[in-house]
């Protein structure tokens, strides 16, 4: 045999490149079969990535519905609560350029907001409670509502179904715990003063 | 001689310390109003525990540590509290937060400590409480609860206790005060912390070689003790916590971790102190040492100060010139922050108020590029990568700041005051990190927003899912219940029935075993029928077996019930019933056989031969039902009504039969046409006959269609005659109508009579008529109807035999006894005022016409 395959080179070659392509498909079947991932991978990292508002600002009921539209191909724009900085990071895993907010989901508010139930005017019709995707508001019919403003994401889907309008957003105010430094600006009047000369032309430009 | 490690990198800034060494602690003169903000330290804000208006003495607990890391707080001095509101708190942020405000009221009355002379003896967890009670808080500048620090996991022994004398900071000299005056204090307060502690095997109070009256007071005081003092050269930062502790121990605390996971408890120096005083003398933490120092004040020193005076206070008690200072700084110029408010008070991490000129302090020099130097990553004394970590600050790049462990940082600074660029790097890295800080907040929230509403999403659908079954459960219930009334009612009586879906099976089960039953015996009943109308058709066939054409109508019925019964008998054969069925069905096939065969031999016979046989049978058959007309009239019975009619159509049929076989001979060419049309179709055998009748007076002579109209009038009359008797008989409204028709076929009949004897006198067909109008009494009078045939069946006779003139005569003769008759019948009506008086008068009056005609007659003839 090894004699026979030895003075056929081709058939020699034939086979032994036949056997490697039986080896290696039988480990790759088996690995296919062994480590075969459930779900969508980049599905799951995209709804990392999403605020989880769940407001559906972006046409969708939720962010991982949203996830699941970027992971078919949707445009990765669509999130007001996440900015720019949550396009930037989508963009980012998935190797496209970042765009802008697409200006027709809404716009991106500087300050985050926490819903709140004015208590005197709730009449306890229990339209807020229903419409709160976080179970963020607690009360009970004909009882007095609140929101659990740890929980409230600010989406503001439950003002609109109020019927007494007693709901308002307020912005939540930095306290003394979450406070942060802020990033240092480089002041162009102190680069414009650094150097005479650049603060001559900047007076000159400025005279012209 | 103990061991020095050292540190990588550090800076050496210029001291600036002597300064504020030149004069002895100070006191200052209590404020107008003390500000004690709840949250001065390290973890949860303190709760107040006091209320507006109250007063209390200094000392005194004036607001609760809430939770593990927090800490009393108490009132310095004195007074009332005049508010609990917002103010400007000692932080980077400028921002403001709640604080309880004290008035003075200038006594300065000291609440009743309680003082331990044997401190030692007490339990630990004592020791540990009076500390907490105090309020104690880390005093080097962060501000941890002492307690909680003294208090370290089981798991983690602790065998080093150091006690940070660094104090690295330029211009800060609280510590070395403290440590030149009060070294016997922190000599017992740091053997207080070793005992709290387990008696650490290593006790050892750091002290840089820049404050060597302080190292020689601390060796003095702890010479006979087990605590050790050790001095190691001046470096910034060597007071950092983690870098002291490289220093002494040459151990990194790793990061992310606490120096108790390597086994050792650093605590500051000012906090000893604190710490023996709250044990020793009950005394909570309500003054500390403060260095005040900066040009921009005409006295600098160090303070003692109560906790919560404000620093607008402290500065104006020292000479402070506001427009000689570049800005307020609490803290060291290194890691210290400035102050946008002079109202803030100072607390108890407060170590240093620095009031800088402009000349100390100028404004920071405008950031330019950076070089890439690399001074920085020299200068970092936990050998990160300044440089890499502000490209990355830059871009935001949290992921790559992370990587390069920014969270080890501890913004000591050192990097911002190597760069040659002036860049703030620290800036950056303070920055980076509280966004970092917020992002893993926001990561977090939106990892428990993401369960929370995938748990609503859940709870949602299986409210649904619930519903929808309990939909279905319920429609399924109508359901059955509407089940289980149809069943009741298909089973009828037997309700009984336990089971509904048995009961319904039966019931179909029974339904369609019936379903068969019935079409079967339905059919047998058609079977049944079929045979007996057979049967019938066969006597009627046999009855008139003489009559031709009848024997053809009866033949077409009779093969119609043919066919009917054999579709039937295959209908049942096809629903494969039982055997017994079979022999009924086959029963009347044979006489129907036999009537076939009679037929089609009557019916292959000739058309004159068969209307003799025809008319021989129905004489006999009129000769038989008048037998059974005589007996029915001698016993009276109730069919002697249907009798007499059947004689009567009997006699008809003698009538037309006669009159076809008279027929038969001039046209004798078409006549077995008529007859085979006549076999075929019962409809146009008629019209074949109407057309052969046609065909045959066309052919004829005057004299021949006179005498067949004639005879035809006769038979005409004859029915008419018989019509009026049934009219009669039934009193009909129709009876005037009747008799008139019958009177104008008489006048009709007459006038025919008359053309033929014109054309010839002496025709047979004449002498009919007396028979013809005498049958109308007979009709009315069942009684004289026989007398009356048997009288015209002589004539007939008779009259064959006779010669005209004979005939004549006999006609008048008989017409007189007519006429006697009708008249004594119209005197009877008369009399008894009979409805048919005028009946009788024209049948008299006619009689009479005719009696005058027949003797004219008899004249010409």
């Amino acid at each position: 045999m090894v004699e026979y395959l030895l003075t056929h080179p081709f058939i020699g070659a034939l086979v032994a490149l036949v056997s490697l392509a039986l080896v290696f498909g039988a480990i790759l079947g088996y690995a296919a079969v062994q480590f075969k991932v459930e779900g969508d991978p980049i599905v799951e990292q995209l709804d990392n990535l999403l605020p989880q508002t769940q407001c559906g600002q972006c046409s969708y009921p939720g962010c991982r519905p949203y996830a699941e539209a970027i992971a078919n191909g949707d445009a990765i724009n669509k999130c007001p609560p996440g900015g720019q900085s949550t396009i930037n990071a989508i963009a980012d895993l998935l190797d496209v350029e970042a765009p802008t907010l697409d200006e027709e989901h809404g716009e991106e508010s500087e300050v985050k907001t926490v819903a709140f139930i004015r208590e005197d005017e709730c009449i306890g019709c229990t339209k807020c409670i229903q419409a709160c995707p976080m179970d963020a508001i607690l009360g009970a019919a004909k009882q007095m509502h609140t929101v659990i403003g740890d929980e409230c994401t600010g989406c503001d889907l439950c003002v609109e179904p109020c019927p007494v309008d007693c709901i308002d957003m307020l912005p939540i105010e930095t306290t003394i715990g979450d406070w942060r430094w802020d990033k240092p600006k480089a002041s162009q009047e102190q680069l414009n003063n650094l150097i005479a000369t650049d603060k001559q032309a900047v007076e000159d430009g400025a005279a012209a | 001689m103990t061991r020095i490690w050292s540190i990588p990198g550090g800076v050496h800034p210029e001291q600036n310390k002597s300064q504020s060494l030149q004069l002895p602690i100070g006191e200052i003169a209590l404020a107008d109003e003390m500000v004690y903000p709840l949250s001065q330290h390290i973890g949860a804000p303190a709760s107040a525990i006091v209320a507006e208006g109250e007063r209390v003495l200094a000392g005194q607990k004036i607001a609760n540590a809430k939770g593990m890391i927090s800490a009393n707080i108490h009132a310095s001095t004195s007074g009332t509290i005049v508010a609990i509101e917002d103010r400007t708190l000692p932080h980077p942020s400028g921002m403001s937060g709640p604080c309880i405000i004290l008035q003075p009221d200038g006594k300065d009355e000291f609440a009743e400590f309680e003082a331990c002379e044997d401190y030692l003896a007490l339990e630990r967890d004592q020791l540990v409480n009076k500390i907490r009670e105090a309020g104690i808080t880390g005093m080097g500048g962060a501000g941890f609860p002492t307690a909680v620090k003294l208090s370290p996991r089981a798991n983690q022994p602790i065998d080093t206790l150091i006690i940070n004398g660094t104090e690295c900071e330029p211009y800060i000299t609280a510590d070395d005060m403290l440590m030149q005056t009060r070294a016997d204090d922190i000599i017992k307060g740091t053997q207080l912390l070793a005992h709290l502690l387990g008696n650490p095997a290593r006790v050892v109070i750091g002290i840089e070689d820049n404050k060597p009256k302080a190292i020689e007071v601390m060796k003095r005081a702890a010479k006979d003790t087990d605590v050790e003092v050790a001095s190691f050269p001046t470096k910034y930062p060597s007071g950092g916590e983690k870098q002291l502790i490289q220093i002494l121990t040459g151990k990194e605390v790793p990061a992310g971790a606490l120096p108790a996971s390597i086994g050792i408890v650093l605590q500051n120096i000012g906090t000893t102190v604190a710490a023996y005083e709250a044990v020793r003398f009950g005394k909570p933490l309500i003054e500390r040492i403060t260095t005040v120092v900066g040009q921009a004040l005409e006295t600098q020193r160090n303070i003692n100060v109560r906790l919560g005076t404000p620093i607008n206070h402290v500065l104006a008690e020292h000479g402070f010139i506001p427009k000689n200072a570049s800005r307020l700084i609490m803290g060291g110029p290194m890691m210290g922050f400035a102050l946008e408010n002079d109202g803030v008070p100072v607390v108890k991490a407060t170590n240093c108020i620095l009031a800088p000129s402009q000349k100390e302090f100028p404004e920071p020099t405008p950031a330019q590029a950076c070089i890439r130097c690399g001074m920085c990553a020299e200068a970092c004394p936990v050998s990160l990568l300044p440089q890499q970590m502000y490209w990355y600050a830059q871009a935001e790049d949290y992921e790559k700041l992370e990587a390069h462990n920014i969270k080890d940082c501890i913004e000591c600074g050192a990097c911002s005051f190597v760069c040659p660029s002036n860049i703030p790097l620290v800036q950056y890295y303070r920055s980076a990190k509280g966004t970092m800080r917020q992002l893993a907040i926001e990561k977090e929230k939106s990892d428990r927003s993401r369960q929370r509403f995938e748990f609503r999403q859940e709870r949602i659908a299986k409210a649904e899912a619930e519903k929808d079954a309990k939909r279905l459960a319920r429609k399924k219930a109508a359901e059955e219940a509407k089940k289980k009334v149809e069943a009741q009612k298909a089973s009828g009586e037997t309700p009984a029935a336990g089971n509904d879906l048995v009961a319904n099976a039966i019931a179909s089960a029974q339904q369609s075993q019936t379903t068969p039953d019935e079409q079967k015996a339905k059919l047998e009943r058609t079977l049944s029928s079929a045979a007996s109308r057979l049967e019938k058709l066969q006597q009627r066939l046999t009855e008139t077996d003489n009559d031709d054409s009848q024997q053809a109508k009866l033949a077409a019925q009779v093969k119609q019930a043919e066919v009917k019964l054999q579709d039937a008998k295959s209908k049942l054969e096809n629903f494969s019933t039982d055997s017994s069925a079979a022999p009924a069905a086959v029963d009347p096939n044979d006489p129907v056989a036999a009537a076939i065969a009679r037929a089609q031999a009557k019916m292959t016979m000739a058309p004159d031969e068969k209307l003799r046989s025809n008319l021989e049978s129905l004489n006999k058959r009129l000769a038989k039902a008048e037998e059974k007309l005589a007996t029915a009239k001698a016993e009276n019975s109730d069919t002697a009504d249907a009798l007499q009619t059947g004689v009567d159509k009997l006699k008809e049929k003698i009538a037309t039969t006669e009159k076809d076989l008279a027929e038969l001979p001039p046209s004798a060419s078409l006549a077995p046409q008529a007859a085979n049309s006549e076999e075929q179709d019962a409809a146009s055998a008629a019209i074949e006959r109407a057309k052969a009748k046609a065909a045959a007076q066309a052919s004829m002579s005057d004299e021949d269609k006179l005498r067949d109209q004639l005879t035809a009038m006769a038979g005409r009359l004859q029915k008419t005659h018989d019509k009026v008797a049934a009219a009669k008989a039934d009193n009909a409204e129709t009876l005037d109508a009747l008799q008139l028709g019958l009177d104008k076929m008489l006048a009709k009949q007459q006038k025919m009579r008359d053309q033929l004897r014109q054309l010839n006198p002496s025709a047979a067909e004449l002498n009919d008529s007396p028979t013809v109008t005498e049958t109308a009494p007979t009709v009315v009078e069942p009684d004289a109807a026989t007398a009356a045939i048997e009288k015209a069946k002589a004539k007939a006779a008779a009259q064959a035999s006779m010669s005209p003139e004979d005939k004549l005569r006999d006609q008048i003769e008989s017409l007189e006894k007519r006429l006697d008759k009708a008249k004594q019948r119209l005197i009877k009506a008369e009399a008894e005022s009979d409805d048919n008086i005028d009946a009788f008068r024209t049948g008299v009056e006619k009689t009479q016409a005719k009696l005058e005609q027949t003797r004219a007659q008899l004249e010409s003839s």
